[in-house]
């Protein structure tokens, strides 16, 4: 798949960007279903966490993939990605291995870590992808590794995703600073789905827009309406040209869409009534690929194609992840020193 | 997130753990306008692990407050409440994020009392999560009671049943310093969390005190003594039950606190037996099973009859995937081992 090239002239996606971003949303959306079918299996009538073919915790990302592939369009693999709890979107559109991650999910031994750490804990050192379940944990190390890029003289920018929670962490303050302070090729990408869990923004955020917060460090601050990718593809390419330049950090928040519950089970009390409703109508994959037939003449039977694919490769994934073995019980002892 | 209250007689309350905790704090807030309650998700949605459920239903936002994910902060204001004449009730949903707030508590609260003299008190509960089992792999599933309970200052408290984590709540709200309440995930009475129904029991309705430092003889026995805390406890009776079926009698001590530790219940126990097996969900080395292990060497070695044994979990971070969290976890099955291994061992030749 062809995204892009390094020298970003114009900041509206090209039509193969378009078509790249589509296909990973799809990709990412396909894997979120069939993670979530799966992980009733052996749930049902009694919900209990332990059970089934992957048990734990689940985040999913429904409705926040033009987050991941608005930024993930104008990063190589070298640039370096820390993400959150609610990895996955982020994960595919950074290149992450497909096959690998989703046995990492299921805790096979052909997971990315053997499954060491699962879906919380997501490695790929080969794109530079990692995330963690510690809200604003991932400021730090992606800040540090923009500083090893600099230091390295070596090509390459940090972008830190976070929840818009997270923001509210002294990790995210102390780290936009040092970025600031150090001129950093550093960006740090809010995705704000309005909920921390239970906790709306509003009732737990001191300011409607976290964008307004990088004129607290001097740098430039940006915010992105409605879920709108092209909107993301264009800011972040700006935000990313310009660390790469050796301009230094930038924020950038981006309004979005949690479709799914905080994590699988959550019956989400909290949402007022019909919120859900008006989010699902909004559904970002249904909006590009309206985009893509009026602006690119994407037919449907060319479309029929593309999400087939995406859900092939989903489901070779899926089929990997479930005939793969489990590790042997003593493996957990491995691997704490290398 | 259901729990279950059942009642079975008249007079009896079977409460989960999740409840009788709520029903202290909500007791202790009635009669003490000073008690407040603060945390992620405690209020609208009664605490991920239904801890605070209704409270702020009864007492409303003053009073029972969601937190911004801001631990350093709402950490520290509890330890600044609390000096202040308040008697702050504060949640870290999951003791493995205590890296985001630890200096306010073992730098300030833990401290505050000492350097001030003893003039400033810090009266706060803070009240988290420990325990795995369920796949919620290394920041969501560890114990960590040895990392409160070796920091002096704090007094560290683990219940394994819904009687004692009312009784604990009250003490420890009513407490002028630092409790650090640890309640295991597997005892909470979430079905989702595959709990254990042996930590659903009877519950007085009136509020009740229980002391702290008094470990529990919860099995008598005389061949060998099975010390535990929280979930261990519950693989001790286990274990016990089955090796009664081998003709061994098994005592089993629940600490209930380990910070002041019964060193005297157990050292007793332990004379009486001759043997001794520790266990314990937080990592092997360093720990609890080493503190319980060396308070019977330092006082007596003589009253052993065989080297002690220790279920732990390995000193490695905790694994996601099933067959590795399911290996590296206590189990009764290992404390039956254990007794095993103690029988093999050879006995004192000195003596
Ligand atoms: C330090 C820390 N505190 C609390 C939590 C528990 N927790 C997990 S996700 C979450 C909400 C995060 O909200 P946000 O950052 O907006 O991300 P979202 O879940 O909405 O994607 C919380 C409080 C945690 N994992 N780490």
């Amino acid at each position: 798949m062809e995204k892009n090239s390094l020298q970003e002239e114009n900041l509206t996606p090209t039509k193969e960007q378009k078509f790249w971003m589509y296909r990973n949303m799809l990709v990412s959306r396909f894997l979120e279903e069939s993670i979530e079918q799966i992980y009733l299996e052996g749930k049902k009538p009694v919900f209990n966490m332990a059970a089934g073919p992957i048990p734990g915790e689940m985040h999913l990302s429904n409705g926040q993939e033009p987050c991941a592939v608005g930024v993930c369009a104008h990063l190589q693999p070298f640039d370096v990605v820390t993400a959150t709890h609610r990895p996955h979107h982020i994960a595919v559109a950074k290149g992450v291995n497909l096959n690998k991650m989703v046995a990492e999910i299921f805790g096979k031994s052909t997971g990315l870590s053997g499954g060491r750490g699962g879906h919380m804990h997501i490695f790929d050192a080969d794109v530079n992808f990692a995330c963690s379940g510690i809200i604003g944990q991932g400021m730090g190390p992606a800040v540090g590794a923009a500083l090893s890029r600099k230091m390295q003289g070596k090509e390459g920018v940090g972008v830190a995703f976070i929840g818009e929670g997270a923001v509210n962490q002294g990790a995210f303050h102390e780290a936009m600073n040092l970025a600031a302070v150090w001129k950093l090729p550093f960006i740090t990408i809010i995705e704000d789905n309005q909920w921390g869990i239970s906790v709306a923004k509003s009732e737990s955020t001191a300011v409607p827009d976290n964008s307004v917060r990088a004129q607290a460090y001097g740098i430039p601050g940006y915010q992105v309406r409605d879920n709108d990718t092209y909107e993301i593809f264009r800011v972040a390419g700006e935000a990313i040209e310009r660390a790469r330049k050796g301009g230094g950090p930038s924020l950038i928040e981006i309004e979005t869409y949690r479709l799914a519950g905080h994590f699988m089970g959550d019956a989400e009390g909290y949402r007022p009534p019909g919120e859900l409703d008006g989010l699902k109508a909004k559904d970002p994959i249904n909006v590009m690929r309206a985009r893509l037939g009026s602006e690119e003449g994407l037919t449907d039977e060319q479309n029929d194609r593309i999400v087939a694919e995406a859900r092939a490769t989903v489901d070779a994934a899926v089929n990997f992840a479930r005939e793969s073995a489990y590790p042997s019980p003593e493996e957990a002892l491995e691997k704490v020193f290398v | 997130m259901n729990e279950q209250v059942t009642t079975v007689a008249a007079n009896e309350r079977r409460l989960t753990i999740a409840r009788a905790m709520a029903e202290a704090i909500a007791q202790e807030m009635r009669t003490d306008p000073s008690v407040f309650v603060m945390g992620e998700d405690i209020a609208k949605l009664g605490g991920v692990f239904g801890n605070t459920r209704g409270l702020l239903e009864e007492f409303g936002n003053e009073r029972v407050r969601d937190t911004p994910i801001s631990e350093t902060a709402f950490m520290g204001a509890a330890v600044g409440a609390a000096s202040d004449g308040m008697r702050p009730v504060v949640e870290l949903m999951f003791v493995d994020f205590f890296g985001v707030c630890f200096d306010a508590i073992y730098n300030s609260a833990a401290k505050n009392a000492y350097f001030s003299g003893g003039n400033v008190k810090v009266p706060m509960v803070l009240m988290t999560s420990t325990g795995g089992g369920y796949c919620d792999a290394g920041q969501h599933s560890q114990c960590l009671y040895a990392t409160f309970a070796h920091l002096p200052g704090m007094k560290v408290i683990t219940p394994s049943n819904a009687y004692d984590a009312k009784g604990l709540m009250t003490s420890a709200i009513r407490d002028n310093n630092p409790v650090i309440y640890m309640f295991h995930k597997g005892l909470q009475g979430m079905g989702w969390l595959g709990t254990e129904p042996g930590a659903t029991v009877h519950v007085p309705e009136e509020a009740y005190e229980i002391p702290f430092g008094k470990a529990a003889i919860v099995r008598e026995g005389s061949d060998v003594s099975i010390v535990a805390v929280g979930m261990g406890v519950h693989h001790s009776l286990k274990a016990a039950a089955k090796l009664a079926e081998e003709g061994v009698s098994a005592e089993v001590i629940d600490l209930r606190t380990l910070v002041p530790l019964d060193r005297d219940t157990v050292f007793n126990s332990v004379a009486k037996t001759g043997r001794l097996i520790v266990v314990d969900e937080d990592y092997k080395s360093y720990g609890v099973t080493g503190e319980i292990i060396a308070t019977i060497a330092e006082r007596d070695v003589s009253i052993l009859k065989a080297s002690p044994q220790r279920v732990a979990y390995p000193d490695i971070p905790i694994p996601f995937t099933r067959p590795m969290e399911q290996f590296a976890l206590p189990n009764p099955d290992k404390i039956i081992s254990a007794y095993h291994n103690l029988k093999r061992a050879r006995t004192w030749r000195w003596l």
